[in-house]
């Protein structure tokens, strides 16, 4: 059988499976359908200093190959998160990962902090890059002195892996990549959702409470793919896939464009042992082309 | 009952009328267990236009051959995609999600009410309402005659009582119009499933009459187990998502303008 591990700056991840922020709860929810522990790593749903209502109803609209969603950063803040959510996922026997939001950099700060304490927590996710909050988020991301500057920040606070997650909707991927890197980020993962938006003809109304929101699903792989294959020829970096992976063939392409893992998102929804029928998909698939390691086919496009 | 994701024989496909077909499905785990009120997400296959899954209220349950059904009412490419299925085939389907209507106590008299295809959970609750010994009156509200459906199996299980919009069968307006509501029974209960100002009426009504009241909403969602956050509804501790905080709340809780 085929060895799957690959290594995520110091983290050790079992295979190359994740699942992405905002579309696997807390991993708890998924305990019914299947064994969490058999994945990668989870990222649990994004996380702020404060509790945050989000947005109002309608919050998604189904979209060709895909959604759009403006939640809002919904969640019942960090303290919440340590006392009642904590417990329930350190018992995990995979990468607990928090997924980590703010408003301003001083947010990000207390917040990492905060993160810090948790033993059992193995890295965070940066997330510059929600495209559903009025402040913060995705202008952090989209500016390539912002992401830099909160990079550089968090990074004086926190040891373990940090992971930052990029926002597509920008001119050059790459050089955000880049502006990261250099300023201590372990990891890069991308892409979150574009920003998009769904019309209802007949009422002549927005389908989202937001107007606009981020689209995700297979409908964004193709641009999610160049991306990850812009970025992970700019860094040196491990480059984590997102987009549109619904099965094992998507995240082979986005380990032969030169992501070391991948999370899947989406996917969650529309089929809850997505994420988990995806590793054996894998593993067949390096079997049948004859490969003993996953890092083999890592960045292996054949040009 | 655990969630499960399951790959279900379709052992039934009737068509009802002209829009609405009654799919049956043969299920493992034991159905005594899904509660009236409960849904199941279904996945759509030859419908290049549906991505995500569509969510229907268990109809009823079957214990002697351990099946379930779904109402569908085919409004759009997904529905219509299922209004097809045949006997033999098989549908992937997460179940059973959420939770369901407060069962009544021996002796009690509830008013069930159901309006358009809102109507699917009804009879499943009436039937496990009758079995606990309650005095079930139902009261179903369809746009004309042909849009009724069902009415003799309602019957099985409680009094009916129909409105139509254009008065073609029974009391002629909306549910909310139908004498029943205001009649000299009280009921110790409303328990409702339709479009949202049908629910919201309803929930006026026992407002008025002093009612205790149940409603089953029926927001957009993407996943059905509570991690997209999509479906959420505004009570009075915050955002709910009606996947898993509901599809059931008693009215109290919602933040309804009524």
């Amino acid at each position: 059988m085929a060895d799957l591990s690959v290594k995520i700056d110091k983290l050790a991840l079992k295979n190359p499976v994740m699942t992405a922020s905002g579309t696997f709860g807390n991993g708890v929810e998924f305990d019914d359908f299947f064994n969490v522990d058999e994945l990668g790593g989870i990222i649990l749903k994004g996380t702020t200093l404060n509790h945050r209502e989000g947005n109002d109803y309608p919050r998604m609209a189904e979209t060709p190959s895909g959604m759009l969603n403006a939640v809002g950063l919904q969640n019942k803040g960090v303290d919440y998160f340590c006392e009642h959510i904590y417990p329930k996922v350190k018992g995990y026997n995979t990468n607990v990962i928090v997924n980590v939001n703010g408003s301003t950099i001083e947010e990000y700060i207390a917040l990492t902090e905060r993160i810090n304490e948790l033993t059992n927590v193995d890295a965070i996710e940066l997330n510059i890059s929600c495209p559903n909050v009025k402040q913060g988020g995705m202008a952090f991301g989209t500016s390539c002195p912002m992401a830099e500057q909160v990079t550089k920040e968090v990074r004086k606070v926190y040891d373990k892996t940090l992971i930052v997650k990029l926002s597509p909707n920008v001119t050059n991927i790459a050089e955000i990549a880049k502006g990261v890197e250099n300023k201590g980020a372990d990891s890069v993962s991308l892409v979150n959702t574009f920003l998009g938006m769904a019309i209802d003809a007949e009422t002549r109304k927005p389908m989202l409470s937001t107007v606009t929101g981020g689209l995700s699903g297979p409908a964004i792989k193709p641009i999610a793919l160049r991306m990850v294959w812009q970025v992970a020829q700019a860094v040196k970096i491990p480059v984590i896939g997102i987009g549109g992976i619904m099965d094992a063939t998507d995240a082979i392409e986005f380990i032969l464009a030169g992501a070391s893992a991948v999370q899947v998102g989406t996917a969650n929804f529309v089929d809850p042992n997505a994420s988990v029928k995806m590793i054996k998909g894998i593993e067949d698939y390096l079997e049948r082309h004859n490969y003993s390691n996953i890092n083999e086919i890592t960045g292996g496009l054949q040009l | 009952m655990k969630k499960e994701v399951s790959n279900l024989l379709v052992t039934k496909n009737i068509a009802l009328n002209h829009d609405n077909f009654l799919i049956e499905l043969k299920a493992d785990s034991p159905v005594e267990q899904i509660l009236p009120g409960q849904f199941v997400n279904v996945k759509v296959e030859k419908s290049p236009n549906t991505f995500l899954r569509r969510p229907f209220s268990v109809h009823d349950t079957y214990p002697s051959t351990n099946s379930f059904s779904i109402l569908v009412k085919a409004v759009g490419d997904g529905t219509e995609a299922l209004s097809v299925i045949k006997e033999g085939q098989r549908l992937d389907v997460v179940f059973p999600l959420g939770n369901g209507f407060k069962l009544p106590s021996k002796g009690e008299s509830i008013l069930l009410i159901g309006g358009g295809v809102g109507i699917a959970p009804i009879m499943h609750l009436a039937r496990i309402s009758k079995e606990k010994g309650a005095d079930v009156h139902i009261l179903l509200g369809a746009r004309t005659l042909n849009d009724h459906i069902l009415i003799d199996e309602f019957k099985r299980y409680g009094t009916v009582h129909l409105t139509t919009d254009d008065g073609s069968l029974g009391t002629k307006g909306f549910v909310t119009n139908h004498p029943v509501i205001d009649g000299k029974i009280r009921f110790n209960r409303y328990q409702c499933c339709g479009p949202d100002p049908m629910m919201q009426a309803v929930a006026r009504k026992a407002k008025q009459n002093e009612t205790e009241c149940e409603v089953s909403l029926e927001n957009m969602m993407a996943c059905g187990f509570g991690v997209c956050l999509c479906c959420v509804t505004k009570t009075n501790e915050g955002n709910k998502c009606v996947c898993t905080e509901g599809p059931v709340f008693n009215i109290n809780n919602l933040e309804w303008q009524i």
